[in-house]
């Protein structure tokens, strides 16, 4: 479209720029502060240019927190949540999709209801069941009697009694029992045509060889989409691994970045807490500019 | 080659009745087409054949095996679909082989089948290709390639031309008559285009609102349609449909009061009967002995060869084939007569076609010398 | 939505819901409940029984001047950061749509800040906005004791606001380019023709267009800033000075985690479950067309 709006140009590109800079200064500014001393970074004015420090703040940083097993933690956690809704979202879609067997409503609306609540609101309940996962099936089995009948028939009592605390699975589950990538998958499955299902039933395929032969493949795309942003989140996460990890073995590198805080009255070693915020930050920024278009298409897709 | 039989076989969604009682015998190697508007049933009703859709009543039998509950693999029927259903994610070798593979059939004789179907096919360059690069034309040979490769005792189409462009669409229809003729393996063919149907055919098999209206050959159906239905549906322009009322002496009156002769009948007097006459078999100018019989002219429509000239005639839709001359300096109205012999008679009430001693009357006999065909 | 197309196979379908089935149940389900029935009982930490008490709970958090303080708060905080988020976020987008050299650019930098972990960027904002060194802290030289988040509970408030609308500018800018890109250029094409300029087009076509999306991004923005603050109050203010930045999460994790009021926190949980869904059920009726689950 031919438009002549020089002074709207103008404004285009000035505005545009200014939010460029709104987005890129804190970045730069962590990078600058990381690289000086602890003078040099508690200077008023704050020092605008790099200064010669940055791999010595980024190895105290590194060492302070113990950020290697906590990065390599991290790396557990987010790529075990993104694996985890990845698979379980698509079988789960699958079913819904595919299948009528009763109840399967019932069930649609079940998982549906689980993307309201949000796991920070529910925060204490969870953190009750993660510290003894088996706490719902060994009440129902109390309450229901169950477990009476199977002590008097088998002479045993069960009790089973099972922490997820400290573990890496007490880490992932819960954050994997959400609806987000089922639904991401159900719109996608939805979207097959019915000619397709049938031509593989023609072709003399049954569910599980559709499954796999078929709908996999076509689905590489939302398993992109969705490992991406889900394996941003799971690192992003703090409150619950914050909460699940009380011994520093199984800490993530985002809960440890609170041990980098410079004490009120202490010494403030902004340059190290700088460096360690990077050193976090990196790796998710790494994955967002890489897979840009993946995480794009899974933000707009999940719709959280 | 398989005999197919349907047993009042009916399909019904909860109250819904889509398939009526449906009786119908396919023979061994026979080109069956199911003609019909769309939503009468026609596609549920190839649909049960094949196994995708479960039957609400009746039986279907394959070569004299009930197969009302066996799966689609277990029926031993391949079909094309309306829009291919291709695997977007596998080559065309891949789409062809998908059958084999999941029989389990080894590699190498996978790909001897598939180059064997290709050739045929005419599709041995785009082997390697996806879906996604290949034109309307291609996909549909695909689809049948898919279907051939199973070597199957039944062949089921549905509407698989309706995708493709009208020149195209031609030259697929013949493809797909040859094929037959080679395979003779039984094939169905759904379509609502009656062109279609009339060229591929053996029988027709006319569907309405979940009922057969007719089952005969093409030219059964051009002649002696069963019914107002097939002859409204079967022809191009469709059979002119005109009220009229039977009078004392047997003549028809029109709407408009105008009498016309009828063929030989057994109506009362007063019966309301519809009169149905093609558009190509009407002659224009008045009669020696008959009324003012004129076309109120509304529009011309110019094929070149011939014209068809639209218009009211006693207040109903008329259509009548004209010379192309008449084109030019088209008049208001048009004197016509309606050959007694020409005409179909059909209860106004039900529809169902009323025997007349013209039903007799079979296609004009035409005499056309036999020369022996050039060796090929 | 149903498709006509389904495999017989029932039992295979119920088998390959069940994982999920089971996660949701123990970690989603049972706790939620869970919460319900804490909430009417007073329960002692871990173990030791629970005496019912019905809406005690309630009456006392609703009698509770400290709740209504984070009630406040968290009020005040969705409302500044969802407006200062998507204000910007579709003043960018806008602008960013028109498609001008360099476009691409803005488009991929102005993402980023979403993908950073909000602990991260809130350490990364106290030091840019810390009193006595870092980026702001020019002003101060300027006018001493004017800016200090450490003391001053507005200037806390400030600091966790304009640090949790960094990130969102991105999340929100995504939606609104998308969203803008999805308008059929056409429409853009017809009513310039139709003699409206720039201005004229952005706020008789795109802007009515947008509606959906501008309901949809609120409600996600609001929840969000329930749940994803936690992280920023925690690193940059610990919900100081004075609980002058308390908000909802932050008080359900302080009284239930630290100081050991596993009911009040329940009952707290359950209230702000109720909003979250109150205000989902507003998206979905407002915003129909987005989402169609039969």
């Amino acid at each position: 479209m031919i438009e002549r709006t020089p002074i709207l140009n103008t404004i285009t590109h000035v505005v545009l720029f200014v939010g460029f800079l709104a987005s890129i200064t804190p970045f730069v500014v962590v990078a600058i502060a990381a690289s000086h001393d602890l003078v040099a970074v508690n200077l008023v004015p704050m020092p605008m240019l790099p200064g010669g420090h940055f791999w010595e703040n980024l190895h105290t940083a590194w060492t302070t927190a113990d950020l290697g097993p906590k990065l390599v933690n991290s790396f557990i956690f987010a790529g075990g949540v993104a694996a985890g809704k990845v698979l379980i979202s698509a079988i789960t879609a699958f079913a819904i999709v595919f299948f009528r067997f009763p109840g399967r409503q019932a069930i649609f609306w079940a998982i549906f209801i689980t993307l309201m609540l949000p796991l920070e609101v529910r925060i204490v309940p969870t953190y009750a069941v993660a510290a003894d996962v088996f706490e719902p099936y060994r009440t129902i089995l109390d309450v229901t009697g169950l477990n009476g009948l199977i002590e008097s028939i088998a002479g045993v009592r069960l009790d089973l009694k099972f922490g997820l605390l400290n573990s890496y699975a007490g880490l992932i589950l819960p954050l994997v029992a959400t609806a987000t990538g089922t639904f991401l998958y159900r719109q996608f499955f939805l979207t097959i045509p019915d000619e397709l299902v049938e031509a593989a039933k023609m072709d003399g395929a049954g569910p599980i060889r559709f499954f796999v032969d078929v709908l996999l493949p076509l689905s590489r795309n939302n398993v992109a989409a969705l490992a991406t942003i889900m394996f941003l989140w799971a690192w992003n996460q703090y409150l619950w691994p914050l909460l699940v990890t009380t011994e520093p073995s199984h800490a993530t590198a985002v809960t440890e970045l609170k041990q980098l805080i410079p004490n009120v009255g202490g010494i403030p070693e902004w340059n190290i807490a700088m460096a360690g915020t990077l050193i976090v930050m990196t790796p998710t920024l790494v994955v967002v500019v890489a897979m840009q278009r993946w995480f794009v298409r899974g933000l707009i897709s999940t719709e959280k | 080659m398989a005999d197919i039989s349907l047993r009042k076989v009916a399909k019904s969604y909860g109250k819904t009745s889509v398939v009526e009682a449906l009786d119908l015998d396919i023979h061994s190697g026979e080109f069956i087409v199911v003609l019909g508007p769309s939503g009468c049933g026609k596609s549920t009703l190839l649909r049960m054949i094949a196994g995708l859709e479960e039957i609400s009543g009746g039986e279907i039998a394959i070569e004299d095996r009930v197969v009302d509950r066996l799966e689609p693999r277990e029926r031993g029927c391949a079909m094309v679909f309306q829009n291919y259903a291709l695997y977007p994610h596998m080559t065309v070798a891949d789409n062809i082989g998908y059958s084999l593979k999941v029989a389990g059939v080894p590699k190498a004789e996978r790909r001897a089948r598939i180059e064997k179907v290709a050739a045929t096919l005419a599709l041995d360059t785009l082997l390697d290709r996806r879906p996604a690069q290949l034109s309307g034309g291609q996909r549909q040979r695909v689809a049948m390639g898919r279907a051939m490769i199973r070597e199957p005792k039944v062949f089921l189409f549905d509407e698989p031309l309706s995708n493709l462009d009208a020149k195209l669409r031609v030259q697929m229809r013949i493809e797909i008559r040859k094929l037959h003729n080679r395979l003779a393996a039984t094939s169905i063919f759904v379509t609502h285009d009656q062109v279609e149907a009339m060229t591929l055919a053996d029988r027709i098999v006319v569907m309405n609102a979940g009922k057969v209206e007719q089952v005969g050959t093409p030219l059964d159906l051009w002649n002696r349609p069963a019914s107002r239905f097939v002859a409204g549906f079967v022809g191009s322009p469709p059979m002119n449909l005109v009220e009229a009322t039977i009078a004392a002496d047997g003549a028809g009156v029109l709407a408009d009061g105008t009498r016309i002769d009828l063929p030989e009948h057994r109506l009362a007097r007063d019966a309301a009967v519809i009169v149905g006459v093609r558009a190509e078999d009407v002659r224009i100018g008045p009669a020696v002995n008959d009324p003012r019989l004129v076309l109120g002219v509304e529009f011309i429509e110019r094929l070149g060869s011939a014209s068809l000239v639209h218009g009211r005639l006693a207040g109903a839709d008329f259509v009548v084939t004209a010379p192309p001359a008449l084109a030019e300096g088209a008049p208001e109205g048009l004197a016509l007569t309606l050959p007694v012999d020409r005409l179909h008679l059909f209860d106004a009430v039900d529809g169902r076609r009323i025997e007349t001693d013209a039903s007799s009357v079979e296609a004009l006999p035409i005499a056309f010398e036999t020369v022996a065909a050039p060796a090929l | 939505m149903e498709r006509r197309a389904s495999f017989r196979h029932w039992w295979i379908g119920i088998a390959f819901a069940v994982p999920q089935i089971v996660l949701i149940f123990t970690f989603f389900y049972w706790p939620a409940g869970q919460a319900v029935y804490w909430s009417m009982t007073l329960q002692q930490p871990w173990g030791g029984g629970n005496i019912w008490v019905g809406f005690d709970n309630f009456r006392q958090i609703f009698a509770d001047a400290l709740y209504w303080n984070s009630v406040a708060l968290s009020t005040v905080f969705a409302l500044f950061s969802t407006v200062l988020s998507m204000g910007l976020a579709l003043m960018l987008a806008v602008f960013v749509d028109r498609e001008l050299t360099g476009s691409k650019i803005y488009r991929v930098v102005m993402i980023w800040p979403y993908g950073i972990a909000a602990p991260a960027l809130a350490l990364a904002f106290r030091f840019i906005m810390a009193p006595e060194a870092g980026f702001l802290s020019f002003v101060n030289r300027l006018w001493p004791g004017l800016w200090d988040p450490g003391l001053d509970g507005t200037d806390a408030m400030i600091s966790v606001i304009v640090a949790f609308s960094w990130k969102y500018v991105g999340y929100d800018f995504v939606f609104f380019l998308s969203a803008l890109q999805g308008i059929p250029k056409a429409l853009k094409e017809a009513a310039a023709l139709d003699g409206a300029g720039w201005l004229r087009r952005l706020w008789d076509v795109q802007l009515p267009l947008l509606t959906p999306t501008v309901f949809f991004l609120l409600v996600i923005d609001i929840t969000e800033s329930f749940q994803d603050s936690f992280g920023i109050v925690d690193i940059m203010t610990s919900g100081g000075p004075a609980r002058a930045t308390e908000l909802m999460v932050y008080k359900i994790y302080f009284d239930g985690f630290k100081g050991l009021d596993y009911s009040g926190a329940a009952a707290q949980s359950i209230i702000l479950m109720g909003l979250i869904v109150a205000l989902t059920v507003l998206q979905f009726r407002f915003i129909e067309r987005r989402v169609h689950y039969k």
